[in-house]
């Protein structure tokens, strides 16, 4: 272990708090290192949902390439999926008024929000299960035609963000109902809305695609 | 450092030290969240698999050199070359830049105490160890490892009757890659946020050394082309498991039956295959930058250090580095010349692959530079350096020739692609990852390396190199064809040929056992070596400025470094020696050079004051 020389840190002591901000600086937390910042977090969820619309990009280039080969019969487009669609859209409405109660320090409201959203997003998950098994009751096999063979594959990893997003939403719902404050919980919040509301898009996105062709 | 004016802080340190110092073996040093630690497991990785592919690449050779002297037969030889590829571009060369440089040089760079992630870091490393042990359990499962080419093709790669096919080798391999994908996405996220979101006080992009430019940019490549492998893994599970056709066409066998992938399943019809091979491409080939960037910046930093003086166009180094990524996404299809596109499609990524030449010389061109009239200090990581730039001119050199469609068509699938790739992409990225061992070997352990070993090592190799790989010009213009286990009659290869392939063999065992020396001068020396002191190469960039070295938890002690200069202060004129710290204060030296040396982080163009 050597001595630093003797032109090392002339600079003033730069501990906690005077080195955030104003300077467009990293927003550095010396106190609590192991973390990023709120806007580190965004940053990164929102560089996430990048990597995955590339996924989902990938994807959908693949279905426009296979889908003009001859052998494409492509799925009917029954009620359930659209029922499905209307509980994913429901689940972001209340994801976002929970996120708009906590600004304005609703807790009550918040927590009623975000349990609300959680369900909603996760009967959409069943419901994309039954769908599932209704198409495979109607003979839809995942390996009979590259058209139920796509709308398996878009539905499963699209399924498995949406499992990413309980997670997600388990956690911050857990913060949320012990927290007194609805003001300490609007990032968590935030995080989880906006993620589930990039899912609704993903979906809306992909069964557009399925009904356009 | 004067203690005693940092009390406060002081103080405020311990209390958080003691609550997060991991205490404990497990914490420490296996379930760790400190970026040192899981860099030094990412490199530990990467060159444990690392040597599992040169092992392979001997198979390979000794099959070459002396067809089946050596009872190697066509399925391992088959194997070995897809092992081979895919471990040395995937599961050694990208995992120990980015995740092993990236992992500690990043926030030790920036003046960064960690990642903006740490535990996603640890799951990073963890993902990582999976997919290696995935990857490697191909080997022991029954019909082994996949044969079917590191680039895996549908549909030989899942058609029975190609190694591995028939077992689980290319579920595994497919599996393992879709983990290591989620790794390097947990990985890259972390970077790129620490890269925009930890930099100390001071530190703005312009002042960020070159190392960092080439992994921050390798890592958002990273995020944008790992995807489409991932969606290209998944269809072919698919197809594999579930007897889908996103990839599989009608394919008869011998026997007259349509191909399917179980008796239960329908036959293959109307899949495309080239469909695979642009989702490969697309993410294939910004994974040569995603290896070839941060290799670029870890150059630049070496070379300027040993040769004490600045980098020759700094700026021009960044906006090339950031050219060469954003053109990387536009080339892929150079990969697929004879699948028989469109002309017009063809000359079009014929003029981006010669097009991403202008940034790539421009590099070269400021690397010669830098050396020129360079008070260059022939350490070893410098040698490297060197060795790199006369692989990487080479290699580069001949891709112009095959970025031409008429020039490729002939030469593809000839040694003289194994040539090229070898020499640009390979070679010279492990020249760089050998550059940046030597060079940061000091800090990470707190002791030198042998010095005879490491010239045995350098000279040995270096000269190796050129042994194997130049003569494969040769067989390639010859017509020897890649992933032919052994040649026959029927290519009528004049005796010379042969000949060379016995001579590259032994070259490239003598080459390859040179690379123990290397292993155990690591292991020798980081117990038993001359002490490092905190700054032995006389370095501008804040790795070298840390208190303790090894660095220890949380790096800089009670306050983080303020920076005020490039990394690149070597030679300053009128300054007291002949390197300035990137945390050196303007006051603490006279005269202050005019440019980089704005305390506002903002480049004055020498007009300040």
């Amino acid at each position: 272990m050597n001595a630093m020389t003797p032109t090392k840190n002339p600079t003033p002591p730069n501990h906690i708090g005077n080195n955030r901000g104003g300077n467009g600086w990293g927003d550095h937390h010396e106190d609590q290192y192991e973390s990023a910042s709120p806007l580190g977090k965004r940053i990164g969820l929102w560089i996430f949902m990048g990597v995955a619309s590339i996924l989902f990009s990938s994807l959908i280039s693949a279905y426009v390439v296979r889908m003009g080969l001859s052998d494409w019969h492509p799925l009917p487009e029954p009620w359930w999926l659209w029922a499905n669609t209307a509980t994913l859209i429901l689940a972001s409405v209340f994801l976002q008024w929970s996120l708009n109660s906590a600004k304005q320090g609703n807790l009550t409201v918040t927590k009623n929000g975000i349990m609300l959203g959680g369900l909603f997003g996760a009967l959409f998950i069943v419901g994309q299960v039954w769908a599932w098994l209704q198409f495979i009751n109607l003979g839809y096999f995942v390996e009979t035609n590259p058209a139920n063979t796509f709308f398996y594959l878009m539905t499963a990893l699209h399924g498995a963000h949406l499992l990413g997003g309980l997670v997600a939403w388990i956690r911050t719902q857990r913060t949320v109902q012990r927290n007194e404050s609805a003001t300490k919980v609007v990032l968590g919040v935030e995080m989880c809305t906006v993620y589930w509301h990039f899912l609704l898009v993903v979906w809306l996105v992909l069964f557009g695609l399925m009904l356009l062709t | 450092m004067a203690k005693a004016e940092h009390v406060e802080a002081e103080q405020h340190h311990d209390d958080h030290d003691d609550h997060h110092e991991p205490q404990g073996i497990w914490q420490k040093y296996i379930f760790s969240q400190d970026h040192k630690i899981i860099a030094i497991q990412y490199t530990l990785t990467a060159i444990f698999v690392g040597l599992i592919g040169l092992g392979l690449s001997g198979v390979m050779r000794l099959q070459l050199g002396f067809p089946g002297d050596f009872g190697i037969t066509d399925a391992f030889y088959f194997q070995a070359i897809t092992m081979h590829g895919m471990i040395m571009v995937v599961y050694l060369l990208t995992a120990l830049l980015l995740g092993g440089f990236g992992n500690y040089l990043i926030p030790l760079m920036l003046g960064a105490r960690d990642m903006a992630f740490p535990y996603l870091n640890m799951l990073s490393y963890w993902f990582y160890f999976v997919s290696v042990v995935v990857l490697l359990a191909s080997f022991f499962v029954p019909g082994g490892p996949t044969g079917a080419g590191w680039t895996l093709y549908p549909p030989q790669s899942i058609l029975p009757n190609t190694p591995g096919a028939d077992g689980l080798g290319i579920v595994l391999m497919i599996g393992s890659l879709a983990i290591f994908i989620v790794a390097a996405t947990m990985g890259g996220l972390n970077y790129v946020v620490t890269v925009l979101q930890l930099r100390a006080k001071g530190m703005t992009l312009m002042r960020m050394p070159l190392s960092i430019w080439g992994i921050f940019t390798a890592s958002i490549l990273a995020l944008l082309a790992f995807p489409a492998l991932f969606v290209g893994a998944v269809m072919m599970m698919f197809d594999n498991l579930l007897g889908t056709s996103f990839f599989m066409p009608a394919i008869v066998d011998a026997a007259g039956n349509l191909v399917s992938a179980s008796p239960d399943k329908p036959a293959y019809s109307g899949g495309s295959p080239l469909l695979f091979q642009h989702l490969f491409w697309y993410f294939g080939h910004p994974e040569v930058y995603i290896v070839a960037l941060p290799a670029f910046g870890v150059i630049s930093d070496v070379l300027a250090t040993h040769a004490r003086k600045t980098i020759f166009g700094y700026h021009m180094m960044v906006w090339a580095i950031l050219a060469i990524g954003v053109i990387s996404f536009v080339v892929w299809a150079h990969h697929m010349f004879v699948s028989g596109m469109n002309p017009y499609f063809g000359f079009f990524f014929a003029s981006t692959t010669l097009v991403i030449a202008i940034p790539t010389a421009i590099k070269v061109y400021n690397w010669i530079f830098t050396l020129w009239r360079g008070n260059i200090r022939l350490n070893t990581p410098m040698l490297w350096c060197i060795g790199f730039i006369s692989t990487f001119l080479i290699g580069g050199l001949t891709g112009l020739w095959l970025g031409n469609v008429i020039v490729d068509i002939p030469l593809s699938d000839t040694y003289f692609v194994i040539a090229h790739f070898h020499l640009v992409m390979g070679v010279s990225a492990v020249f760089a990852i050998f550059a940046g061992l030597y060079h940061w070997f000091p800090k990470v352990t707190g002791r030198h390396l042998n010095k005879i070993m490491s010239r045995t090592h350098f000279w040995v190799t270096f000269v190796g190199v050129y042994v194997v790989f130049l003569p494969m010009h040769y067989l390639g213009f010859e017509g020897m064809p890649r992933r032919y286990p052994s040649y026959g009659e029927d290519f009528n290869f004049p005796a010379s040929a042969t000949d060379l392939n016995a001579f590259i063999t032994i070259a490239a065992i003598i080459m390859g056992i040179v690379q123990f020396v290397f292993i155990f001068n690591m292991a020798w020396s980081a117990f038993k070596g001359k002490k490092a002191e905190g700054n032995p190469w006389e370095s501008t960039t804040l790795e070298w400025q840390t208190p303790d070295t090894p660095p220890v938890h949380g790096n800089w002690g009670p306050s983080l470094p303020v920076v005020h200069r490039w990394a690149y202060d070597y030679s300053v004129p009128g300054a007291n020696k002949d390197y300035l710290t990137q945390d050196t204060a303007p006051s603490a030296t006279a005269p202050r050079s005019d440019r980089h040396l704005d305390d506002h982080g903002t480049h004055n163009n020498g007009h300040e004051d």
